[in-house]
């Protein structure tokens, strides 16, 4: 926790972590931020260029794009968030088992991890949410899914690695059991880099969220999304390039700021550059 | 009345490899026991076998028996086995510099270990922390609880490490080469630091090392341990002023001495043998001046010498008395 303060005090974190801060403000308060409604048609006011009633402009339905894309920050954010939480979640339980167990279960989840690590994301997200169905839910379990191999491979890996460390054979000859070596030993010591990677995923997850919704496959109409924003803003974009321009800055803007400010925490969690500052 | 530890006739393998053979030895409180031989000569694993960590890493005592407090190890469960670790048996490692959790702070460490096996509460562990710190000279304690391994020094790790084998209040302490990766300056406190708990607490200190002096300064008896072993078992003294093994006595002259002439410092020709080819008869023939066909051909017995000790060859010298 202290490394994402950490973090914020190097220039490229605090320019990163600010505008993050900045897309989950907007994304909670959207609803108060702006005098006009997501959902509300007003056909006259359709295709207007930004302008100081409209900052960004009005979508083909007449309906404040700045409104829209703060809704849509708030439907990207939490879908891949929630998405990669999840992933995290099961990634490391099942990565821990595999790497703690070993044995025939660690060679079943490496063989399903390893099949589905072959394909790309998008394919498995696709294919999943072909067989759930479209929506926030789909979209949520798919992302899910789609990233649980990088989890558990990392998680897994870890563990392997830390097993065989000194601290675990000195804790175990003072007599640690099995749970408290995996709990309060191999888990918190895997545990950050799990978190600057499911950081980084998170980034590749509003790509791929704001992909299905490109696609039609993500959240529904009339919930904004930014894909589904840019979706229909592709069909206009000599008529109203605006539509199609905001939501992609906003995707390419906080992915680049997840990376960048998952750099700034890696630099703060690295060890060695832990021991370089204290020497 | 039998020693706080003692091994008999003790036999250990690994899957097929049969890593050590019948090791005989006796350590009792207010003792330091020396252990020493070159690296892949048994040292560590006769330490788990001691500590009764065998079956973690997939070892398992073939023959002979190893006794702690009068209970036989084998007769006790997992379950027995770990509330001896720590309780009773405390333990060093070798490298203080992966010793410690890197994710945990140097206080809580130690905590666990007497809230675990003394049932303290937090407020209690912690004190109890802080003084086994302050025991071991560790300045500015509280401070230093609060620091992470990272901040420390390895002298200041290492006795964090004798700290946490401390904790748990045991009556045996097992140090497996506990001073090899610290400067010569921290040895020495580290090893007066041991040299201390066991004439203050009563503790016996079995001492894992392949530094003869060492051995010399600290121990008072020594088991040699050659390709799985016992050379030689005896008083710090005898073995020092007439090593009956032949082995025992290539390892005293590898000691460099005050006033010794340029080039005179020995090594010993050869290796050790890895387990897979262990040479018949004497494992240590094929690099002894005095081996002969008997050497080849017959495992030399372990036969008592006059002074109370132990030594396995066909041609030991009689050791002064």
């Amino acid at each position: 926790m202290r490394a994402v303060l950490r973090a914020f005090r190097r220039p490229m974190g605090a320019i990163a972590g600010g505008w993050l801060l900045a897309m989950i403000f907007v994304a909670v308060f959207a609803a108060w931020l702006t005098p006009y409604d997501y959902d509300i048609q007003a056909l006259k006011e359709a295709y207007q260029p930004p302008s100081p009633a409209h900052w960004l402009g009005t979508d083909e339905f007449g309906r404040d794009l700045l409104t829209r894309l703060f809704h849509g920050a708030r439907t990207s954010l939490s879908v891949s968030s929630i998405a990669i939480g999840i992933s995290v979640l099961c990634g490391m339980v099942l990565g821990a088992a595999a790497g703690w167990f070993g044995g025939r279960f660690d060679r079943a989840v490496t063989v399903v991890v390893d099949l589905t690590w072959s394909f790309p994301e998008i394919l498995i997200a696709l294919i999943l949410v072909a067989i759930i169905g479209p929506g926030t839910t789909g979209t949520m379990a798919a992302i899910g899914v789609a990233y649980l191999a990088q989890f558990t491979r990392l998680t897994r890996a870890q563990i392997m690695m830390l097993k065989g460390e000194t601290f675990i054979e000195a804790a175990r000859s003072l007599g640690a059991g099995n749970a408290h070596i995996l709990f309060r030993h191999l888990l918190p010591n895997a545990l950050a880099p799990v978190l600057v990677s499911a950081m980084l995923a998170t980034g590749d997850a509003i790509i791929l969220e704001a992909t299905l919704g490109f696609f039609g496959l993500g959240a529904q109409p009339p919930t904004p999304s930014w894909g589904a924003m840019m979706s229909a803003g592709s069909a206009l974009v000599f008529k109203a390039p605006w539509i199609i321009l905001f939501p992609g800055l906003a995707v390419a803007i906080t992915v680049v700021a997840i990376n960048l400010f998952g750099d700034a925490l890696i630099a703060e969690l690295d060890i060695r550059a832990r021991m370089r500052r204290a020497a | 009345m039998s020693a706080l530890l003692q091994l008999s006739g003790v036999s250990v393998a690994i899957g097929k490899a049969h890593l050590l053979e019948g090791i005989d030895l006796a350590l009792d409180r207010g003792q330091i026991l020396g252990l020493v031989g070159e690296s892949g000569s048994g040292k560590s694993l006769t330490a788990m076998a001691a500590m009764g960590l065998l079956p973690l890493i997939g070892g398992r005592v073939t023959a002979g028996e190893v006794r702690f407090d009068g209970t036989d190890l084998s007769t006790l469960g997992e379950a027995g086995r770990r509330h001896l670790r720590g309780r009773r048996i405390g333990f060093v490692t070798q490298n203080p510099m992966t010793a410690l959790d890197p994710v945990q702070r140097i206080g809580a460490q130690i905590d666990v270990v007497s809230r675990l096996h003394l049932g303290l509460d937090k407020a209690a562990a912690r004190a109890r922390t802080l003084d086994l710190m302050a025991q071991l000279r560790i300045p500015e304690a509280a401070a230093v609880a609060e620091a992470w391994p990272h901040q420390l020094s390895g002298g200041m790790k290492q006795r964090i490490v004798i700290a946490m084998a401390l904790a748990g209040d045991p009556d045996l302490i097992i140090a497996d080469e506990p001073t090899t990766a610290l400067d010569v300056t921290v040895q020495a406190q580290i090893l007066q630091i041991l040299a201390g708990l066991v004439r203050d607490r009563g503790l016996a200190l079995m001492l894992i090392t392949h530094d003869m002096g060492v051995v010399a300064q600290l121990c008072d008896r020594v088991a040699v341990l050659y390709a799985g072993r016992l050379a030689e078992e005896r008083a710090v003294g005898p073995i020092f002023a007439a090593p009956a093994h032949p082995y025992t006595r290539a390892l005293t002259l590898c000691i460099p001495r005050e006033g010794m002439a340029r080039g005179s410092l020995h090594g010993i020709p050869g290796a050790v043998p890895s387990a897979a080819a262990y040479p018949a008869g004497c494992r240590f023939h094929p690099r002894c001046a005095r081996a002969d066909a008997t050497c080849r051909a017959t495992v030399p017995a372990l036969s008592a010498l006059p002074d109370g000790g132990l030594v396995a060859c066909h041609h030991a010298e009689p050791g002064a008395p």
